[in-house]
C-alpha cells in the first residue's frame, strides 16, 4: 500500500442478512415508544430553559440581533466615537454624531439594518463605552421589510439577554 | 329487467360508492400515517399541527395541491403526460372491487320506487364490491397494469431522469410480477378455486393460508414490496439516484395521483396479503363469524380492517427500517431466487398435497394444514439459512469470499 490506505478486514463470516434484517425491525420498532426529543417550539421555548420548561437552550455567546445598553437616566451608553461603523465588515450601521452644550457626543441617528448585519459581533468588541451589543435573540420576524432597519429607540428598547461573545470560564478559548 | 336485478344494482352502486369512499379517505389518512410512523421510529412526533393530532394533515396537503401551479414540461407528450396519473391510479383502486371485507350480511328488501319501479333482494349479500369467479386472475392481471402509468410517466416526462425511472420501474414491475404469480399458485392448489371469497371460506375451514403456505406468503410479500415500489425496493423513484424518479416533471395534483396511486398500491398489497394467508374476514379459534348477520358482519369487518392496517404499518416498519437494493441485486433477488423459489415450492406443494390426499388419504382441511405446516418449517428453515447467508445476493461478502478463495486456489494449482 504505497499511499498508506488503511483497509479494513471484513468479518466476512459472520456476515447476516434475514438476522440483521430483523435486528433492525425490532430496533425502529423499540423507537417508536421511546421519548421523543421534538421540542413543540411555539409553546416550548429555549428561553424558557430557566424554568425548567424547554430542554434546549441556547449559548450566552449566540449573536442575534442588537441591542442598546443605557445608563440610569436612560440615554443611550454611546458616545458617537463611530469606532463601530468603521469596524462593522458589512457596513450596516449608520452613525450621525452629534454634540450636546457640555461637549459630550451622542448619536444623533444611529441606525443598525439587521438585514445587511453579519452577526460578527465586531461592534459589541470594539466599543469603548460597552453600549452596543449583540443579544441572545432569535425570534426577529415583522410584516414589513422596514422595520428590519433598527433605530435607536429600538435598539434601547430592546430587553433581552446580550451576548458573552466568548465563554467567561474560558476567555481565549482553550 | 327484473326487479331482482335492481336490487342487485341498487346494492352494487351503495357498495360501490361505500368502498370507493372509505378507500380514498383511507388512503389520504394513510399519507398521514405514514409521516406518523416515520417519525415515531425517528423519535420524532410528527404532523400534529393542523387539526387534533395532525388529523387533518392530509386534508391540507390536499387543498395544497389543488391549488399549485401545473407545469408542463416544455417537449414533454402533453397527452400521455396527462394520462399517465390517472393510468396508475385507477388500476390501484381497482383491484379493491373483488376484495371480499366482511362476512355476507343478509338483505331483504321489496319496495317500489316511482317510474324506476320494483327492486327486490332477498338472501345473503357478499360484501364485496364484485365477487368475481375469477376474482385471483382479475387481481393477477389489474395490478400489472399498474406499470403503465409508471412508464407511460416516465417516457411522456422528456426527462432523463424520469426516463431512467420508468425504465426501472417496467424492468422491476416486470419481473416480480412472474414471482408474484408463481407464488401464488400453492394457494390454488389448496384451496382449488381462483374466486377471492372462496379462497376465504376455505381458510375459515382449516388454517390460515400462512401457516400450510409460509413460503408463499413470504415470495408474494417480497414481490408485493418490489410491485407497489416501495422501499426496499423503490428503484423507480430511488431519490438520491435519479431525483424524484418517474414523477420528477410533475407538480400539484398531478403529483398527488402518484401519491395516492402508491398507498392505494400498498393498502391493496396489505388487503391482499390478509385475504390469501390470514383468512380474510376470518376472526381465529371461533365458528360464530360464520353464521350470517349484520353484527358478524361488522365484526368481520371491523377484523379485515386490524389485518389490514397490520400489514399497511409493516410495509412502513420495513420502509423505515432497510436501506434501498442495488438496482443489479433487485434483479438478482427476483430472478435467481424468488422466481426459482417459487417454482421449486410449487413442485414441492405438488408432491405434498397428492401424497397426502391421494396416498395418505387425509381429507381433513386442519390435519392437511398441519402436515404441510410441518413441511414448511423444514424448507422455511434452510431457505432463510440460505438467505441469511447471504450467498444469492451479488456482491455479497459470502460471495467475495467464494470468489476469493477460487481465485487463491487457482493462484496456487496454476
Amino acid at each position: 500500500m504505497a499511499i498508506g490506505v488503511k483497509v479494513l478486514e471484513r468479518p466476512e463470516r459472520q456476515v447476516s442478512y434475514v438476522r440483521a434484517t430483523l435486528k433492525g425491525m425490532a430496533l425502529t420498532f423499540k423507537h417508536m415508544f421511546e421519548k421523543k426529543v421534538t421540542m413543540q417550539y411555539p409553546e416550548e421555548k429555549s428561553s424558557d430553559s430557566d424554568s425548567g420548561m424547554g430542554r434546549w437552550s441556547i449559548s450566552p455567546r449566540w449573536r442575534g440581533t442588537h441591542r442598546m445598553l443605557t445608563d440610569e437616566q436612560g440615554r443611550s451608553k454611546c458616545v458617537a466615537c463611530g469606532l463601530c461603523p468603521q469596524v462593522c465588515p458589512a457596513n450596516c450601521i449608520k452613525l450621525v454624531p452629534g454634540e450636546d452644550e457640555q461637549g459630550n457626543r451622542y448619536p444623533l441617528i444611529y441606525e443598525i439594518d439587521e438585514f445587511r448585519c453579519v452577526f460578527c459581533g465586531y461592534c459589541q468588541e470594539v466599543c469603548p463605552e460597552e453600549a452596543i451589543h449583540v443579544g441572545v435573540h432569535y425570534e426577529n420576524s415583522e410584516y414589513s421589510r422596514d422595520r428590519f432597519v433598527y433605530d435607536l429607540e429600538r435598539l434601547s428598547s430592546q430587553t433581552h439577554a446580550v451576548s458573552t461573545l466568548w465563554d467567561p470560564t474560558d476567555p481565549k478559548g482553550e | 329487467m327484473t326487479p331482482e336485478m335492481k336490487g342487485f344494482l341498487l346494492l352494487s352502486i351503495i357498495k360501490m360508492l361505500v368502498v370507493f369512499t372509505v378507500t380514498m379517505v383511507g388512503v389520504a389518512l394513510l399519507t398521514l400515517m405514514e409521516r406518523k410512523v416515520s417519525a415515531w421510529m425517528q423519535n420524532r412526533r410528527g404532523p400534529n399541527r393542523v387539526g387534533p393530532a395532525g388529523l387533518l394533515q392530509p386534508a391540507a396537503d390536499g387543498l395544497k395541491n389543488i391549488l399549485k401551479e401545473e407545469t408542463f414540461p416544455a417537449l414533454a407528450n402533453r397527452w400521455l403526460f396527462l394520462l399517465a396519473p390517472a393510468m396508475s391510479f385507477v388500476p390501484a383502486l381497482l383491484l379493491f372491487a373483488v376484495i371480499p371485507f366482511a362476512a355476507p350480511v343478509p338483505v331483504d328488501f321489496d319496495f317500489t320506487l316511482g317510474p324506476l319501479g320494483r327492486f327486490v333482494h332477498h338472501g345473503l349479500m357478499p360484501m364485496v364490491v364484485a365477487d368475481l369467479p375469477v376474482g385471483f386472475l382479475f387481481v393477477l392481471a389489474i395490478s400489472s397494469m399498474g406499470v403503465y402509468g409508471i412508464a407511460l410517466a416516465g417516457w411522456a416526462s422528456n426527462s432523463k431522469y424520469a426516463l431512467l425511472g420508468g425504465l426501472r420501474a417496467s424492468a422491476q414491475m416486470v419481473s416480480y410480477e412472474v414471482a408474484m404469480g408463481l407464488s401464488l399458485i400453492p394457494v390454488l392448489l389448496l384451496s382449488g378455486n381462483v374466486s377471492l371469497s372462496a379462497i376465504v371460506r376455505e381458510q375459515q375451514l382449516g388454517l390460515w393460508y400462512v401457516l400450510p403456505l409460509f413460503l408463499s406468503f413470504f415470495i408474494f410479500l417480497i414481490s408485493g414490496f418490489a410491485e407497489t415500489n416501495r422501499l426496499p425496493f423503490d428503484m423507480p423513484e430511488a431519490e438520491s439516484e435519479l431525483i424524484a424518479g418517474y414523477h420528477t416533471e410533475y407538480s400539484a395534483m398531478k403529483f398527488s395521483f402518484f401519491f395516492i396511486a402508491e398507498y392505494s398500491n400498498v393498502a391493496t398489497v396489505s388487503a391482499m396479503v390478509a385475504t390469501l394467508f390470514f383468512g380474510g374476514w376470518d376472526i381465529p379459534f371461533t365458528h360464530w363469524d360464520e353464521a350470517g348477520g349484520v353484527l358478524q358482519t361488522i365484526a368481520t369487518a371491523g377484523f379485515f380492517f386490524l389485518k389490514v392496517m397490520f400489514w399497511i404499518f409493516f410495509v412502513m416498519w420495513i420502509r423505515w427500517t432497510l436501506p434501498r437494493f442495488r438496482y443489479d441485486q433487485l434483479m438478482g433477488l427476483g430472478w435467481k431466487v424468488l422466481m426459482p423459489l417459487a417454482l421449486a415450492y410449487i413442485m414441492v406443494i405438488c408432491v405434498a398435497v397428492y401424497l397426502v390426499e391421494q396416498r395418505f388419504g387425509i381429507t381433513d382441511p386442519i390435519y392437511k394444514s398441519l402436515i404441510l405446516f410441518g413441511l414448511n418449517l423444514v424448507i422455511g428453515g434452510l431457505v432463510f439459512w440460505v438467505l441469511d447467508s447471504g450467498m444469492f445476493l451479488k456482491g455479497s461478502a459470502r460471495q467475495r469470499l467464494t470468489i476469493n478463495t477460487r481465485a487463491r486456489r487457482a493462484t496456487v494449482t496454476g
